[in-house]
């Protein structure tokens, strides 16, 4: 007999945390990159055509597929997918419903403690005497563990724990003891501070408080329309990934939340209500925050450059030293609502990541709240370490990729053949609508059994084979070369660069360019090269050397070409903490596989006994 | 701000908050499902 017995508290509760779980980091830092580098305004037009026909049917499949496993006692995916067929396959489909959680709230919960490190800094006014360059550099400082900002050693890993501490308490009082709380408080306020941001950005006047151009300069960049984007498939597949990762689908959180329902509980508005309320955060906030105040600062071009960064790279390299041009008071109060806003944003998706692991083990080892809780922080603690102290050597970037990016859309694909074409659409069609609130227009029978698993299939596709400069109109088998960032590109280590091998006695550089100069800092040495780019510009690229084991064989003033020798010596190379972390990732999945076949044997003895 | 995007940016934002406030709204007066629903807190009012 399971000992799960969980439930939500209330309606408002559940929505909350529902959209809670939706909204995060990517409303406010990756929404308006994406918007900016697919078409400005007009990205919007794939983005909500995108919206209508994968996310909302999306949302649909997930709440209906979670709450008629729920009936059965299940509350995770491998047996919630287990008991819409009898194909014993799926329940090991459904593995990548736990998996994803524990790997992705690894490096989300990182983040997260970035934020309350950053809040703690706010506060006390850290950035307030720093220049751009200083403020950048923090951030750098902050990600190399063996560095402190405060004087508190292994600070980075300490904030990391508290922050894993704190999901792990909250989640071991429960749905309607500790998420639901979170989330009826942290959903309100997180509004709040956005709007109080949102309307500091659009009001920015050029002239003062140091800014140089207007806020609605921002806005007008961000929106402006570019219609001939809509031409180009690479805008439509980044809207619909856009879509897809900013409702938190694919990841088996919603199946889980939605498993605690009645049977005649309504699903249908209140996915509704979640999704919208998560597009309102979006669109509406999302776009309103970092955009407008950082090219009333930095200007058009600048905030491009950044944007090729990513999000990360505006919200914590930047935006600090912005609010510090508010005066002491203003930033403080700036810097706790932007980054207490991220912070809210990321603990309600965290949270939410960790109660399709807790259920699994609830329900089929009895184990108690507590200590299912206590072993989702252990799990995210092992899977988190490497992140923490190898950031740099890319361990983020590959959690993010496998585990927050493709075994997203695989699982989304699956789960809705599963549900359309195998469960069957009569069936699911009915549990969509049982107990519903709301009429859900017709349209969506056949848009759930034949546009969503299409478009996702496309996605998927699209992100396999994905090519070089994303020239999808140059279509040519024979000389199709992939992205460096397409699936099968990552499998072939494309990006990785001359220095292909794990360990190696020489390290080469990896592009064209200049020796700028040798140089120390926080007692490391760099060697730092600049590339000349063909519109005229220039990148600077440092590569890391420790002078007790390396032999430089540049000095400043040479000209390297790509595949050059910079140094000698015994080097481990950024691919062998690539593969680690893939190999990490294998291991995950084959854990909570083999958990999942023990269950079911388990199972099996049991039903066999009681015969 | 030009014409374009400003008509952009406020016919999706005001649409976008239309729907959100429609939806939460209509979650907020929705009449409570009779027990037994899924909710706790209903359960603690009846008793």
């Amino acid at each position: 007999m399971s000992t799960n017995t969980e439930s939500w508290g209330s309606r408002v509760g559940l929505v909350l945390a529902m959209a809670g779980n939706a909204v995060g980091f990517g409303n406010f830092l990756r929404f308006p990159v994406q918007a900016v580098q697919n078409g400005g305004g007009a990205f919007i037009i794939p983005y909500l055509v995108s919206f209508l026909i994968l996310g909302i049917p999306l949302l649909m499949i997930e709440w209906a597929t979670g709450r008629f496993g729920g009936q059965l006692g299940h509350h995770s995916t491998p047996f919630i997918m287990d008991s819409m067929d009898k194909r014993r396959i799926w329940k090991y489909v459904g593995v990548f419903g736990i998996f994803a959680n524990i790997a992705i709230a690894a490096y989300y919960c990182y983040i997260e403690s970035w934020t309350i490190s950053y809040i703690f800094h706010s506060l006390f006014g850290t950035f307030s005497d720093m220049d751009q360059h200083g403020v950048a550099g923090f951030f750098s400082n902050y990600l190399d563990v063996s560095t402190s900002t405060t004087g508190i050693p292994y600070e980075a890993l300490l904030f990391f724990i508290i922050c894993l501490a704190l999901n792990t308490y909250i989640l071991s009082r429960g749905l309607s003891g500790g998420v639901e709380k979170v989330a009826k408080i942290g959903i309100p306020l997180l509004i709040v501070f956005g709007i109080f941001l949102a309307y500091r950005g659009i009001t920015l006047k050029a002239g003062h408080e140091g800014a140089v151009y207007n806020g609605t300069e921002g806005l007008n960049f961000l929106w402006t329309p570019d219609y001939s984007s809509l031409a180009n498939p690479k805008v439509w597949l980044a809207a619909a990934g856009q879509i897809f990762f900013t409702l938190s689908v694919g990841m088996g959180s919603i199946q889980c939340y939605a498993s605690y329902l009645k049977k005649n509980d309504d699903i249908a508005l209140n996915a509704m209500s979640a999704g919208w309320m998560n597009e309102f955060v979006e669109i509406v906030l999302g776009s309103a925050v970092i955009i407008p105040i950082s090219i009333g600062y930095l200007g058009i071009d600048r905030v491009i450059e950044l944007t090729n960064l990513g999000g990360l790279g505006l919200g914590f390299r930047t935006m600090p030293f912005l609010f510090s041009q508010w005066g002491s008071v203003l930033s403080a109060i700036a810097g706790v609502s932007f980054f207490g806003l991220l912070f809210f944003a990321g603990i309600t998706s965290s949270l939410a990541m960790g109660t399709p692991g807790m259920g699994f083990m609830m329900d089929e080892f009895d184990w108690p709240r507590s200590r299912a809780a206590l072993g989702f922080g252990i799990m995210v603690l092992i899977m988190g370490l490497p992140t923490v102290f190898f950031f740099s050597e890319g361990v983020f970037d590959e959690y993010d990729y496998w585990a927050g990016t493709v075994s997203l859309v695989v699982f989304a694909l699956l789960e809705t053949i599963l549900f359309s074409w195998v469960f069957g659409l009569d069936k699911g069609w009915r549990e969509i609508t049982a107990g519903a609130d709301m009429k859900i227009p017709l349209i969506y029978r056949f848009i759930i059994k034949y546009i969503t698993p299409a478009v996702l299939l496309i996605v998927f596709l699209g992100a396999l084979v994905r090519p070089a400069d994303d020239d999808w109109l140059n279509f040519n088998l024979s000389e199709w070369e992939f992205h460096n960032e397409s699936i099968i590109g990552q499998l072939q280590h494309k990006g990785i660069g001359p220095n292909k091998e794990w360990f190696a006695n020489q390290f080469y550089s990896e592009v064209d360019g200049t020796v700028k100069e040798i140089f120390e800092l926080r007692e490391k040495h760099y060697i730092a090269i600049e590339h000349h780019n063909n519109n005229g510009t220039e990148t600077g690229f440092d590569y890391r050397f420790i002078p007790e084991k390396h032999t430089l064989v540049v000095k400043p003033g040479d000209v390297v070409k790509r595949g050059e020798v910079l140094f000698t010596g015994k080097v481990v190379n950024k691919v062998f903490y690539v593969d680690m972390a893939r190999t990490l990732l294998l291991l995950l999945f084959c854990f909570i596989t083999s958990l999942v076949y023990i269950a079911w044997r388990k199972r099996k003895n049991m039903e066999r006994e009681m015969r | 701000m030009n014409t374009s995007a400003l008509i952009l940016m406020l016919s999706v934002q005001l649409v976008v908050t239309a729907f959100t406030v429609y939806f939460f709204v209509r979650v907020l007066v929705a009449k409570p499902k009779p027990e037994p629903d899924s909710y706790s807190e209903n359960d603690d009012m009846k008793r």
